[in-house]
């Protein structure tokens, strides 16, 4: 067996299925082969654990309902402490893309929170939503759906409050049709019509959950997508995804997204068949993915940018490092331009080389220095208002918080690479250690480039200045 | 005093010859322009006070601003308190108002409103690239580098990023040009400059970026040092960053574009002392802006254009605030306005849409007009379709 063949493959699939991994993940593995770490990455992921954090004064179950008997002072503490707990469940979700177990699971829902892109002021309903798309994550894309058009963040999101027979609101059945199912150019506006009467009436009751309201709801004939009956919201979505172009354009998605962003069409018709036949299995799909050859084609290696939290989440994850002031990854997101929970729009991040221009890549190179010599991020962070459903507080940044979010104070774990580095020479150091750390190949030009700036006083800073320069090069960017 | 644009050309000459040949017919006309953002939705009612019109009066009890606090400019409209400058921009003829400016189905969402008129969206798709990032893929194929858009930032905005090219975002050009040019970096450039192109198209466009990103903070950095502003601008980082822009410009840099950003205008509550602190830093810092330029011969050639994501509703509401709402006034600033003044009627608070204004104008119309008016730039490739251009320029 080709152990630096398959040390190769290995980087490649921890990076895509999951954030990477750490070199003892690889060393475990790479005696065994592809086959035994796909299976292993999926049992992995098979348990999970929910994020659950304490939400304090802002654990109120329908704040809408609610706000009206609170005073003027008790909402802004509210909404207050709700923007901070929505800080914690992002740091606590970073931490667990970068140390959990089931990587594969925090991957794909992290995916999932790209595709159905949602923002909401309350903590808790961005928490259940979170782990709605954890739960489902690895399961049935159809159940996903249901459950997603019944969750109350997407809910208010989308207006679906504001959709009823006698004032319809069309921005769920626009987004559901367009973004998170079958796609722009196979609907047309009188199907979007039609599936917003089918939603009329999907609200939420004062505990915060989803409600079917009769009384809002229209109960007419709708005709949609060819087909005419009483529909309601799940007999549309049973409609889309019985459609296979439903299948055709999600995989599509995820070829994207796991594989290549030039698709091979032909590739992604052979999955979304299969797709399609397991009645919208995703473990199904991912598997036969992970476990192709052509996975691991050349030109599937080292092709993707990271995005701004794959790149966060790796180095933690390859470095085992912690962040003692939780503020400064949010800074670091805030700094790159994705912050999870508070996607752009409801399309979702930018990929690919959309994450690069000129400040952002001097930023990314410079981020491996600021996170291992934990020192600040000179950043002036934009005066960007911060979103507020109800329009009523005026919610920016202060000055403290710009500071805090600055602030970088880690602890690394480097113990993995000394222990595998420790006796090998210099001029076989720096190959050695990019061979699990970096996807592309690393020519003499810059080993000697690498090498110059290490500090060889000890092995163990010869090896960590080895790293810090590797992942300080532009390669570091792809995975 | 020797004036600074003689002594300009010579020095510029060279740093362009050293940076491989710019790409000369870009910025042939020399034509500028610069936008202001007023980030988090400017209450329009109270920039442009309608001080005669009784629905503003009842609909704002505590909020609205008497007749005689504003500084009037027809027999209807005038400025709001903090905008002293602004009426003398208005009556030397360098100021234009549009009223009403907006798009169909208005989104209320700071992040969706500021993405459609970041990238001039209509409000029911979603494009990825800006319209000013557009304009470089357009009209800046060849060149070479980035700062031909420059945004005064850390970050680069959704505005400046087009499919193929982007504008480049430097808050301090001493500070951007030093972290490039630490050696790590310049050393990985280099590998790039000596020839060494990776085959992973998306690797080469990292390295591609880096030396780029290097060659243009070096090019702001040492353009930035020609010409050093004697005006006074307000403190604070907006009349920093327009010093910043002045400088440039009359430096002779090669930038057609320039953005900058000016916060805090998402007035909930308390609105009126905070807003008129902030249209004051707009205005005096745009008045010594415009000041700067004139002294240099540089007006003529320099267009302002201010704008926010959405103005707010016409009623105040029970903080003293005002709630997001949806059409806006916006301002054009430049030694050669056509049409100075008041472009349109008020906006007609008898005529409201469930108690926002209706729009008159189309953002992409005023796009339109500043891509091939000023920047002689094809508009409907930019904009993806043909919009109202306006004889305002």
């Amino acid at each position: 067996m080709d152990l630096s063949e398959n040390r190769r493959k290995l980087k490649h699939l921890y990076s895509r299925a999951g954030f990477g991994a750490y070199i003892t993940d690889i060393k475990e593995a790479e005696g065994q082969g592809v086959t035994y770490a796909v299976d292993r990455i999926f049992k992995d992921s098979f348990d999970y654990s929910e994020i659950k954090i304490n939400h304090g004064a802002a654990d109120i179950k329908n704040y809408r309902a609610e706000r009206k008997n609170m005073s003027k002072e008790e909402r802004q503490k509210l909404l207050k402490v709700s923007r901070q707990n929505i800080a914690k469940l992002n740091t606590t979700w970073i931490e667990k893309m970068a140390f959990d177990n089931s990587q594969l699971r925090e991957r794909m829902t992290f995916f999932w929170h790209d595709h159905f892109a949602c923002r909401n002021i309350l903590s808790v309903y961005n928490q259940n939503q979170n782990n709605t798309l954890r739960r489902h994550a690895l399961g049935s894309f159809r159940e996903m759906v249901h459950a997603i058009a019944k969750d109350p963040a997407m809910i208010f999101f989308l207006n679906n409050l504001q959709n009823k027979k006698q004032s319809y609101n069309e921005n769920f059945a626009r987004e559901l049709l367009e973004l998170f199912t079958i796609g722009i150019g196979n609907y047309t506006e009188d199907d979007i019509k039609n599936a917003a009467r089918a939603f009329t009436g999907w609200s939420i009751d004062l505990d915060g959950n989803y409600k079917f309201r009769r009384v809002q709801h229209d109960f007419g004939t709708k005709k949609f997508m060819g087909k005419s009956g009483d529909f309601n919201g799940d007999d549309i979505i049973d409609i889309i995804l019985d459609d296979k172009r439903t299948a055709v354009h999600i995989t599509s998605k995820i070829y994207s997204y796991f594989v290549n962003e030039n698709i091979h069409m032909d590739k992604v018709n052979q999955l979304a068949e299969g797709f399609y036949n397991t009645d919208y299995d995703i473990s199904a799909l991912m598997k036969s993915i992970f476990t192709s050859d052509w996975f691991y084609n050349k030109e599937n290696i080292a092709s993707r940018v990271k995005s701004p939290v794959d790149l966060l989440a790796g180095i933690m994850r390859q470095f085992k490092v912690k962040f003692k002031n939780h503020l400064a990854m949010i800074g670091i997101q805030r700094a790159l331009g994705q912050i999870v929970f508070n996607p752009p729009n409801v399309g979702g991040w930018v990929s690919g080389k959309k994450w690069i221009d000129s400040s952002s890549i001097m930023f990314r190179m410079k981020l491996p220095e600021i996170i291992f010599k934990s020192s600040d991020i000179e950043f002036d962070f934009k005066d960007e208002p911060l979103e507020d459903m109800t329009g009523e507080f005026q919610m920016e940044m202060s000055a403290a918080d710009k500071r805090l979010y600055r602030q970088v104070k880690t602890s690394i774990d480097l113990t993995g690479y000394y222990n595998e580095f420790s006796n090998t020479d210099n001029e076989k150091l720096i190959n050695g250690i990019a061979g699990f750390i970096i996807a592309p190949e690393i020519n003499e030009k810059h080993r000697t480039l690498v090498y110059k700036y290490c500090d060889s006083s000890s092995t163990e800073n010869m090896i960590e200045s080895s790293i810090l320069n590797l992942i300080s090069l532009p390669e570091y960017q792809m995975c | 005093m020797a004036s600074a644009s003689l002594m300009i050309p010579s020095f510029l000459r060279d740093l362009q010859a050293s940076q491989g040949g710019i790409n000369r017919t870009f910025a042939e006309s020399g034509k500028k322009l610069v936008i202001v953002q007023l980030s988090g939705g400017n209450d329009g009612l109270n920039t442009v006070v309608p001080y005669k019109n009784d629905i503003y009066y009842s609909s704002r009890s505590n909020l609205s601003i008497k007749e005689n606090d504003v500084f009037k400019l027809t027999d209807e409209l005038g400025f709001n308190p903090g905008m002293e400058k602004f009426k003398e921009l208005y009556d030397n003829g360098n100021l234009s108002i549009i009223n009403s400016v907006g798009y169909p189905n208005p989104d209320r969402s700071h992040f969706r409103a500021m993405d459609i008129w970041q990238s001039g969206s209509g409000s029911e798709e979603y494009i990825d690239t800006g319209w000013l990032g557009r304009y470089l893929d357009s009209e800046c194929e060849g060149c070479a580098n980035s700062h031909h858009a420059i945004e005064v930032s850390d970050s680069l905005s959704l505005a400046l990023k087009g499919e193929k090219r982007n504008g480049i975002a430097v808050q301090d050009p001493g500070r951007f040009f030093y972290t490039s040019a630490e050696n790590f970096f310049s050393d990985v450039g280099k590998i790039y400059k000596e020839g060494n192109h990776p085959d992973e198209h998306n690797v080469e466009y990292l390295y591609k970026t880096v030396v780029e990103a290097m060659s243009s903070a070096e090019y702001v950095y040492k353009t930035s040092k020609i010409y050093e502003s004697r005006q006074s601008y307000p403190n604070g980082e907006f009349g920093k960053h327009l010093k910043t822009i002045a400088e440039l410009i009359i430096s002779g840099i090669d930038t057609s574009v320039f953005y900058v950003s000016l916060g805090g205008f998402d007035t909930h509550a308390n609105q009126k002392g905070r807003q008129e602190n902030l249209l004051k830093q707009m205005s005096d810092g745009l008045y010594a802006f415009t000041e700067d330029l004139k002294k240099n011969d540089r007006l003529n050639d320099t267009l302002i254009f201010t704008f926010s994501e959405f103005g707010r509703r016409v009623a105040q509401n029970a903080s003293n605030g005002t709630d997001h709402g949806t059409a806006n006034n916006v301002f054009l600033i430049g030694g050669n306005i056509t049409k100075p003044g008041f472009y349109n009627s008020a906006p007609n608070l008898a005529d409201l849409d469930n108690g926002d204004l209706n729009y008159q104008l189309d953002l992409r119309d005023i796009y339109a007009t500043l891509l091939n008016k000023w920047l002689g730039a094809d508009d409907s490739a930019v904009l993806g379709g043909s919009f109202n251009k306006l004889n305002i320029i």
